[in-house]
């Protein structure tokens, strides 16, 4: 069974001094600096072993800030997903890349980072997935604005 | 035999004759009779409609009834270009390739609202509204997607067309290559190929009205 997420929060910032999690409608709000080692920490953790990430998307929320969203499940402990959310300012959108915690996250932050503009540090190839390569701007952006193809 | 635009001989002479073993046909005619019989499509989908061209293929509804069934695999063995799908402006450069890869005579069947006009993806960033605005498109077949009825509906009429047309015509017309289309900043540059396509065939709110609501 998934444990409750004021257990995972309460584990968490015990071990981890100087962390401060907030709960947003059952998500766990992480402050950018201290996503990676609060991945690890829910990675290793013999309690939780959330050892798959399942989903990794960002959401656009103008005007200040863009999120990025992650569902961890274990397929060690069988449950899951637990949600994870980092809040980032739009003008400045990096934040630590999870690939070294779970390899699958590759892809879909190379998606993110397409559409969305995330700037992941420490991925090992980040660059557009889904647009060409001289493809310029966000396109999933709310304030993007596409080309009129009847001009 | 199918309409025999250029026959000299009358339809009844020719009937007698007939029963007598004597074929009278002209030389667009027997052209014509054979390469509507035997259009090979071209073996590739882009999207959903795919599913409903291999649907096509198979037995229930068997497309080999109308000489079809040969999905080529390679561009340079294939007559007719199913574009079955979304257009992409990613996919749009290798659609308009394998087109000129195909040799003459060629065929393009639209099928589907996205291959014909970006369907429920109009107003998108990455999707081409209509394949004609690069390569000339013979039939369009509406649909979301569309049936195999539908596809087969198409076929037949490309096979109307090919029986009133005449091959030496429209080989001495052909065009050559299509302009590839490159990828630029924010879309496809050109956006449009002027051989084919112009902006009065726009699916624009202004070509759209309705004409005969009339004023108000």
């Amino acid at each position: 069974m998934l444990p409750p997420v004021e257990e995972i929060k309460t584990h968490l910032e015990s071990l981890l001094p100087g962390l401060t999690l907030t709960v947003e409608s059952g998500a766990l709000i992480v402050p950018p600096g201290q996503l990676l080692s609060v991945c690890r920490t829910l990675k290793d953790s013999e309690r939780f072993r959330l050892d798959y990430l399942s989903n990794l998307a960002a959401a656009d929320y103008p005007p200040e800030r863009i999120e990025v969203v992650y569902h961890l499940c274990s397929m060690a402990q069988k449950h899951g997903p637990v949600t994870l959310k980092v809040k980032l300012p739009r003008e400045n959108t990096a934040v630590a890349s999870v690939v070294p915690v779970w390899r699958g996250a590759e892809f879909q932050e190379r998606e993110a980072y397409d559409l969305y503009g995330v700037k992941f540090e420490g991925h090992p190839d980040l660059r557009r997935i889904l647009m060409w390569d001289e493809f310029e701007g966000y396109p999933m952006r709310k304030d993007y604005k596409h080309e009129d193809q009847d001009a | 035999m199918a309409e025999n635009p250029g026959a000299a001989v009358d339809e009844g002479v020719r009937s007698e004759l007939q029963k007598q073993g004597v074929y009278l046909t002209t030389w667009d005619g027997l052209v014509n009779w054979g390469r509507s019989n035997s259009v090979w499509p071209m073996q590739f989908g882009l999207a959903c409609c795919a599913i409903e061209m291999i649907a096509s293929a198979a037995s229930r509804f068997d497309i080999a009834r109308f000489g079809s069934e040969i999905f080529r695999a390679s561009p340079r063995q294939a007559d007719l270009m199913i574009v079955a799908g979304t257009v992409t402006k990613k996919m749009a450069p290798q659609v308009v390739r394998l087109y000129n890869q195909m040799p003459e005579p060629k065929y393009v069947i639209s099928m589907g609202a996205c291959a014909t006009s970006g369907g429920p993806f109009h107003k998108g960033y990455n999707v081409l509204k209509g394949v004609d605005r690069y390569i000339p498109v013979d039939v369009y077949i509406a649909g979301c997607p569309p049936t195999p009825q539908s596809l087969l509906d198409g076929l037949i009429r490309l096979q109307e067309q090919l029986r009133t047309r005449s091959l030496p015509a429209e080989v001495a017309k052909k065009k050559g290559e299509y302009t590839i289309p490159a990828y630029g900043p924010r879309g496809l540059e050109p956006k449009s190929n002027p051989e084919v396509w112009n902006p009065s065939m726009a699916a624009t709110p202004a070509n759209l009205t309705n004409p005969a609501a009339g004023p108000a």
